[in-house]
This record gives C-alpha cells, sequence and structure tokens, in this order.
C-alpha cells in the first residue's frame, strides 16, 4: 500500500539556523500521529510543511506517492488553537462554505437545490459534533470548545486525506478538553481519517492515536545552538509507551513538559 | 473610597456629566454676549441667543429674494450632495485598492510605496491644479474630497487586511478557495465593516476640504455661505451655520454607527456597553 505521508530525507533551514534535520517518516492512512517535543523543536514546521506553507529546503514530501503541493489545499484539513474559524460566517455558513467554494469557483455561493442539498450535508456533519442546535449563531457567541468542534466540522465537511491539528485544545479547560478527546477519537474511526496532531501536553499525546512522535535535538552543541536541528528521538506506537518508555522520554532534557510527573493510570 | 479610575457614574449621572460641557459652554457665550451687547447694542460679533435663533428661523423659512430658494437647505442640499459623492467615490476606491494591496504581496509590492508617496501630497496643494483641470464647477470639489481622504482609506484597509489572522487565509485554502474566492468570501465580508470605520474617522477631513473648496469657488454650499456673509461680520448667519454643519456631522456619523451594528453584528460583539 502507498503510504499516506512520506518524508524522505528532510532538512529545514532558516539561514544558518537549521530546524528539522534528516527527517525520514512513513505515515499509513489511518494512522493517528501525536506529535510532542520541547518549544521550538519543529514540531510546528513540521505541520507547516505539510500544509505546504513552507517547503523543504532538502528532501522531498510525498502525499499518497505524489510530490505535496506547494500551497495548502483541500486534501489537508487544518484546526489551528485559534482564529480557525470564520467570524462573520453563522455555524452553519463556516460548515457550508467549503462545499459552496467547491461547487461555484467564481461566486462562492450556491442556490436552489444544490445549497440545500450542500445544507444537509453540513446540518449532518454538525450534528456529529453537536453543533446541531447552534446553526444560526456566529462564533463569538460560542464557547472555546464549541468553536473548536465547529472548526473541526469546518475541515471534515470536505473529506480531507490528512487531517492537522495544531494544538487545538492548548487553550480550553481540562474537563472540555476530555469531552474533545472522545470527540476526536470517534470522528477519527468513523471517518477513516489519516491524523497528525502537535500538543504541548505529552498526556495528551499518550492517550490519543495509534502512533508517538517525540521531537527534540539529535546532536547538540552548547555553543552554536542553532547548528543542529531537530528530528524524531522517538517513534512510539501507543500499544508499547509502558512507563518505562514514558519515563524515558519525559526524562530526556528538553523534551515537553518534563517538570511534570506521569500521571497515575496513563500507562497502559 | 474607590479610585478614581474604578468610579462609574451611573446612568442619570452619565447623561449630567455628558451635557455639562454644553451648558457651561452655553452659559459662557451668554454672559459674554450680553455683557458685549450691554455696552453697544449693534454689536455684532456675539449676537444673543435670540438674535440667533430669529436668523435661523430666517434662514430655514424665508426664500431669498434673489433666487427665491430657501438659502439654508439650498446650501446644505448642496454641500451634502459633494460630500456623499467624494465620500463614496473614496470608500469604493479605498475598498478595492486597500483590499488588492493588502491580500495580493505581488500588487502590494509594485504599488504600496507609490499609494504611500501619494498619500503625503498636500491636497490644498493640488486644488489649482484640479481647478485648472476639472474647472470651477462640481467635480474639482469632489475630486478635492477624493485626494483627500483617499489615500487614507486606502492605506487604512490594506493595514486591516494584512491584520486578518493567517490562519484564516490559510483555513480557507484547506477548504479549497481559489485567490478570487478568498477575496470575495473571506477577505471582502470581513473588512467592509473596517471600511465605515475608516469612512467615520475620515468624515472629519472630508468636511474639512468640501468647506475649503467652497471657500474659494462655489456658488452655493454651507462653507459658500459663510465665507459669504464673513465680509458683513454676520454672526448671526456664521454661528448657525456652523451649529448646523456639526449637527450634520454628528448625524452622518451616527446613521454610519448604526448601520453598522445592525448590519455587521458579528463585528461589533464584545464591544464596550453592549
Amino acid at each position: 500500500m502507498t503510504p499516506r505521508i512520506r518524508f524522505e530525507n528532510v532538512w529545514m533551514t532558516y539561514g544558518d539556523q537549521v530546524v528539522l534535520e534528516r527527517l525520514n517518516l512513513t505515515v499509513a492512512p489511518g494512522e493517528f500521529c501525536t506529535i510532542v517535543g520541547a518549544s521550538g523543536c519543529g514540531k510546528t514546521t513540521l505541520l507547516r510543511l505539510l500544509l505546504g506553507e513552507e517547503t523543504p529546503s532538502r528532501g522531498r514530501i510525498l502525499l499518497d506517492g505524489e510530490p505535496l503541493p506547494a500551497e495548502p489545499g483541500p486534501d489537508r484539513g487544518i484546526v489551528f488553537q485559534r482564529y480557525s474559524v470564520f467570524p462573520h460566517l453563522s455555524v452553519l455558513g463556516n460548515v457550508l462554505l467549503g462545499l459552496e467554494l467547491r461547487a461555484s469557483p467564481v461566486t462562492g455561493r450556491l442556490l436552489g437545490a444544490a445549497r440545500r442539498n450542500a445544507q444537509e450535508e453540513a446540518v449532518a456533519m454538525l450534528e456529529a459534533v453537536g453543533l446541531g442546535q447552534a446553526l444560526s449563531k456566529y462564533p463569538t457567541q460560542l464557547s472555546g470548545g464549541m468553536q473548536q468542534r465547529l472548526a473541526l466540522a469546518q475541515s471534515l465537511v470536505m473529506h480531507p486525506r490528512i487531517l492537522l491539528l495544531d494544538e487545538p485544545f492548548g487553550a480550553l479547560d481540562p474537563g472540555i478538553r476530555r469531552d474533545m478527546h472522545e470527540l476526536v477519537l470517534r470522528l477519527w474511526r468513523e471517518n477513516n481519517l489519516t491524523v497528525f496532531m502537535v500538543t504541548h501536553d505529552i498526556r495528551e499525546g499518550f492517550y490519543l492515536g495509534t502512533r508517538l512522535l517525540v521531537f527534540d535535538k539529535l546532536r547538540y552543541d552548547p555553543d552554536e545552538p542553532q547548528a543542529y536541528g531537530a528530528g524524531i528521538t522517538y517513534d512510539l506506537p501507543i500499544g508499547q509507551a509502558d512507563s518505562e518508555t514514558l519515563a524515558a522520554v519525559l526524562g530526556r532534557p528538553g523534551a515537553a513538559a518534563s517538570d511534570r510527573p506521569p500521571a497515575p493510570g496513563l500507562q497502559r | 473610597m474607590k479610585r478614581l479610575i474604578n468610579q462609574r457614574p451611573g446612568r442619570v449621572s452619565t447623561a449630567a456629566l455628558a451635557l455639562l460641557p454644553f451648558v457651561v459652554l452655553a452659559l459662557f457665550y451668554m454672559f459674554a454676549s450680553d455683557a458685549r451687547l450691554a455696552e453697544n447694542p449693534n454689536d455684532k460679533l456675539l449676537p444673543s441667543f435670540s438674535t440667533l435663533a430669529e436668523s435661523f428661523v430666517r434662514l430655514t423659512t424665508e426664500p431669498s429674494q434673489r433666487t427665491g430658494e430657501i438659502l439654508l437647505w439650498q446650501d446644505t442640499e448642496a454641500s451634502l450632495r459633494r460630500l456623499a459623492q467624494g465620500v463614496g467615490i473614496s470608500a469604493a476606491i479605498g475598498l478595492i485598492v486597500g483590499v488588492a494591496l493588502g491580500a495580493i504581496p505581488l500588487i502590494r509590492s509594485g504599488f504600496a510605496p507609490f499609494v504611500a508617496v501619494l498619500s503625503l501630497i498636500p491636497p490644498m496643494a493640488v486644488l489649482p491644479v484640479l481647478f485648472i483641470v476639472f474647472g470651477l464647477g462640481e467635480v474639482s470639489k469632489v475630486v478635492l474630497i477624493v485626494v483627500g481622504i483617499t489615500p487614507f482609506i486606502v492605506r487604512d484597509l490594506q493595514q486591516r487586511v494584512q491584520e486578518l489572522p493567517r490562519e484564516l487565509i490559510i483555513k480557507a485554502q484547506t477548504l479549497g478557495a481559489n485567490s478570487w474566492q478568498i477575496v470575495l468570501r473571506v477577505i471582502l465580508p470581513q473588512v467592509v465593516p473596517r471600511l465605515i470605520d475608516a469612512v467615520r474617522l475620515s468624515l472629519g477631513t472630508a468636511w474639512l476640504f468640501l468647506i475649503s473648496a467652497e471657500a474659494i469657488a462655489a456658488t452655493e454650499g454651507l462653507g459658500y455661505r459663510i465665507f459669504l456673509v464673513r465680509r458683513y461680520l454676520a454672526m448671526d448667519v456664521i454661528l448657525p451655520y456652523v451649529v448646523w454643519i456639526t449637527l450634520l456631522a454628528y448625524l452622518t456619523d451616527f446613521l454610519l454607527k448604526q448601520t453598522s451594528r445592525r448590519a455587521f453584528p458579528w463585528y461589533h460583539t464584545g464591544e464596550p456597553g453592549r
């Protein structure tokens, strides 16, 4: 089977600062990768590469065997931590937008029966994320968790080949965050998605998904910290992430959330 | 006792505080006017409130002996028409050029420095050019307003477009939008309320250029009238006209604000006092 995503010896440099080096990664369709690592370790750069916002300085990225387009497109959905939904559109309008843009290149709007069909599809998607009662509200009238539900619905209605999540739950309360985890796992299973999720919360990384990628510097020069970039230091199938591995990941200097002891009940 | 910065007036005292400066100004004028009129009943500089009211009634009800028109309405209509045309054209240019500069890097690289230089030309300095090119009629006055406020609106809108979160533009692309669709469905609807803000801010300047143009060459208009009667020291005409112009400016601003709130409720959520 062709891998959904393949990084072939990808380097990312800005001037003489190396952000990512020698990155090789193969991700099969249907995998749910969570990406953790210290700030400045290239997690967000990886996401920007996948989006097409950045192009690799060296190496190449393949999407289903084809070179990844060099700009964002409808095959890759994204949910950011903030500003993921359009403030000037209602909840329904936000989800409808992608369907309208796809069907109507000039006006970006649908009319009549085509609009009703699209509306039905959008409403079904909104009901799946639990926003069936808020169709005519504007995003500013929604709580943070509901806004992120809307952002998920907006992306998923396009049936992207990859869903990218950039710390999507970082600004939410713990209780809401748990609900969102349930939702994301359910949507992932039901829609057979391939997911890349960047998170600061390593426990979230261990809990969600099928595969944990830990980013950190592979080499380190104290006199010239920018000389070496980050790579994948741990690539763990979630089933094998036992307490020892978790401790090892957490114990690494510079690893994410290293100040926090592993929570009980986390190890599987 | 709370700190001064934490003391907020109630509803009644808010209204009273808002009125206070107006009342003080009116009282001050009244005493000054009384004092001057007591010394010289023919003083023209500070006419009494009753004289002002009489003259306002005369201006709004009696037809002019020369033209048969009621001067204040005639002047108001002429001025508002010029103002609406000038501001309307500026807003249209501002929206199109501002969005183009803000949204498309190739256009920005080509034209933003040019617009920046254009905006530094003092509009009054080119007024003679406008009179020479467009004649002394309506066009030159409208063009002066356009020259005066368009650069500000263009640059403000360009700024507002560039301030839209990068995430929204990326998100639109992941929904399959092409450049035109992004402008049409994402950028334009979000900057129209910001255009109204920019127009509100530039209205004062628009009036300034309108009255300047009318003062120099016109046969009707609020600015023309003020400058015409200046040579007779007719403060009883000038002062009501100034109050009237101020009232018109205030009403225009108020209407724009209300329109924006009605038409773009999402833009105004989270404003203080709502």
